[in-house]
């Protein structure tokens, strides 16, 4: 893989995989602790390979839930740090994703989703992990997690997850799938200086006086890593803003709802949305990650025919878009959602829109990707 | 002078949680005096933990502590160690912490020979959740889920490290926190990954199904078969089954340690770079 950065030239071809490590890097990454799993492997090998040229650390742990572990360890130690993997692996390392959130570790964890249940189809893709992306540590907390369809904005999508940690004191979620992760494509990774860098807050107050959780200046507190005369307590259990353990109801309560408030009180910095043709569509395609590149096609395919299809296509899939669908639902007369999993996303859009507006369902499993025919005929059958 | 431990305690935190009479007390007091031999500044020392009774001793420390998730200090402690190879990392976990749910990243991390010492306070059980059998609960004990007696034989932890690779390896017991605080600043001024396992008492959940409820009986059992390295190794086959050694049980000090070993890969790379912008 080393020849991918070697190369002279502006534009880049790059597997979707390739495009997230180059662009973790760019973004300041300099932790990367992994477990081989495909289809996610090649993120860890390119780390592996830029990161100690960086003056970063790369580590293969013993399993996935190590990985997880060492992520939000080095983070605690004011490394930016990530690691990647894929469904089975998530699941794994769910535990330790949910410590992160409670602790509020800044990190960013790529799942390159592939078919499942269980060990599923490992070389296939899927878009059926949105829901455990969401749900899948146990508890409240709230998510951010970025679902980017093309290489160029994949590029820029892992830069943002980074800076969306960095800034939410938070761990943020990359979900790509097989299609994006192998799927080569060019990219023009931009110049060093010509996007923002988003690093997190360090407290100023002196060590004595550092108080790991002070909220008093708002929802995010400042951060400070461990060492340089720092020292602070980190634990999983509830705790309040001085970091220790409490059971007092209303504490605990409190603290759960300012986490919350961390994302649903910036919603205008987190959420992204790109339209196509929808400022007059009248059948709303709502589609994101790998089967938003067939739905642009065939919502391309559709007004060719006449039909006056639009796509939404979240590059933040959550927090979900709940206001934006329904206000398109004052447009759009029906809503077309294709994704591919059996029905996961689609529950999401259906509690979002407050009319009894029909919503059609496109769905599917076995590894092959949603076709734009697919999602054209969907549009057809409503329009 | 007396010894002043308030310079590494979070004496706001007291009274701790432990049970009267329990072993961990007696670990942390030997910790503490390590630290203070072994020159460390509780500023540059990271306390990482796991789950369970021994898992709680980070909060009364005062230095960075972490206390994670079920069995997974070792991982945690290991991003620490990578990002920052200058200060110092101890693990201290219970056997169910450290070897059950945990012991894939223990093995591991002996391995890798990462610089980070693990210190496990083996008291046999599971104490927090109510005495359950662990890994090194002996054969034919009883616990919570062993009611008519253990089915399953134990770890030898130290035997288990050395064949993991460990490149220092020692084991103690509460009841001598004297030589406790000697083989933790042993393990604490060795260069690479270290372990030691401290044969500990849990009189609420191990003694009281055992037929030693009152501590001092299970400090009494511990210490009748605790034996110096040099004088177990003296005994017969036959008596060695009532007895465990005590003291450092293996030092490897050739192995390189894995942080450095990734230095050195850094400054490599960095100077091939500059010979190819000089070469260009």
């Amino acid at each position: 893989m080393g020849s991918f950065t070697d190369t002279g030239g502006d534009i880049k071809f790059w597997p979707g995989n390739i495009v997230v490590a180059e662009a973790a890097v760019a973004a300041g990454c300099n932790f990367f602790g992994g477990y081989p799993i495909t289809p996610s492997s090649e993120i860890a090998a390119h780390m592996a390979m830029l990161l100690p040229r960086n003056g970063g650390h790369f580590i293969q742990m013993e399993d996935e839930i190590a990985a997880m572990g060492s992520v939000v360890g080095a983070s605690l130690a004011g490394a930016k740090s990530m690691t990647a993997t894929s469904g089975p692996g998530l699941s794994l390392k769910l535990e330790n994703l949910g410590f992160g959130y409670i602790v509020e570790a800044p990190c960013v964890v790529v799942n390159v989703m592939r078919g499942g249940p269980s060990t599923g189809l490992p070389t296939h893709p899927s878009q059926a992990d949105v829901m455990q992306a969401r749900w899948g540590t146990h508890g409240d907390h709230p998510t951010i997690a970025l679902t980017p369809s093309f290489h160029q904005e994949l590029y820029m999508e892992t830069i943002r997850a980074f800076n969306l940690a960095e800034k939410f004191r938070m761990p943020v979620l990359l979900l790509i799938d097989e299609v994006i992760g192998h799927l080569s494509e060019g990219v023009v990774p931009p110049e060093p200086g010509s996007f923002e860098i988003i690093n997190r807050i360090y407290s100023d107050v002196p060590p004595e006086d550092f108080v790991p959780y002070d909220t008093s200046n708002g929802d995010i507190p400042p951060f400070r890593p461990y060492f340089d005369g720092y020292r602070w307590h980190t634990t999983g259990l509830n705790h309040d803003h001085t970091g220790f353990p409490t059971t007092i109801a209303k504490d605990v309560e409190a603290d759960e709802r300012r986490h919350y408030r961390k994302v649903t009180e910036h919603r205008d910095e987190i959420d992204k949305i790109e339209w196509f043709l929808a400022e007059d569509a009248d059948i709303g395609v709502f589609s994101f990650g790998s089967t938003a590149r067939a739905a642009m096609v065939a919502v391309k395919q559709a007004r060719e025919m006449g039909i006056k299809a639009g796509l939404m296509r979240p590059l933040t899939l959550w927090p979900f878009p709940n206001i934006q669908v329904n206000e398109w639902t004052n447009q759009v007369k029906k809503l077309v959602v294709p994704e591919f999993n059996l029905g996961q996303i689609v529950y999401e859009v259906e509690r979002s829109v407050h009319s009894d507006m029909p919503i059609k369902r496109i769905t599917k499993a076995g590894g092959v990707p949603i076709a734009p025919a697919e999602i054209l005929a969907g549009i057809e059958e409503v329009a | 002078m007396a010894f002043d431990y308030t310079p590494y305690l979070r004496q706001e935190k007291m009274p701790h949680m432990w049970c009267p009479g329990c072993g961990i007390g007696i670990v942390v007091k030997a910790m503490i005096r390590a630290f203070s031999d072994a020159n460390w500044d509780p500023r540059d020392i990271a306390v990482v933990s796991g789950i369970g009774c021994t898992s709680r001793a980070p909060g009364y420390l005062n230095m960075n502590t972490l206390h994670t998730t079920h069995g997974r200090a070792i991982s945690f402690a290991t991003g620490i160690k990578m990002h920052r190879p200058d200060k110092h990392i101890v693990v201290i976990s219970g056997d169910g912490d450290a070897s059950a749910i945990g012991g894939n990243h223990l093995i591991h991390a002996a391995r890798r020979n990462i610089d980070i010492t693990v210190i496990v306070n083996n008291n046999n059980i599971y104490g927090m959740t109510g005495g359950q059998y662990s890994p090194t609960t002996p054969l034919g004990a009883r616990a919570a889920t062993a009611p008519y007696g253990n089915l399953e034989p134990s770890f030898d932890l130290t035997k288990l490290l050395i064949g993991a690779g460990a490149t220092f390896v020692a084991r103690g017991q509460a009841g001598n926190g004297r030589q406790l605080s000697t083989l933790m600043k042993k393990a604490f001024d060795h260069k690479g990954f270290s372990f030691l396992e401290v044969v500990s008492n849990c009189h609420t959940q191990f003694g009281r199904r055992n037929k030693m409820a009152d501590p001092m009986n299970m400090i009494a059992w511990i210490n009748d078969r605790a034996k110096p390295l040099k004088k177990y190794e003296e005994l017969g086959e036959s008596q060695k089954d009532q007895y465990f050694p005590v003291g450092v049980m293996h030092e490897d000090l050739d192995r390189p340690e894995y942080t450095e070993t990734y230095q050195a890969l850094i400054d490599k790379l960095a100077e091939q770079q500059k010979e190819a912008a000089a070469a260009k």
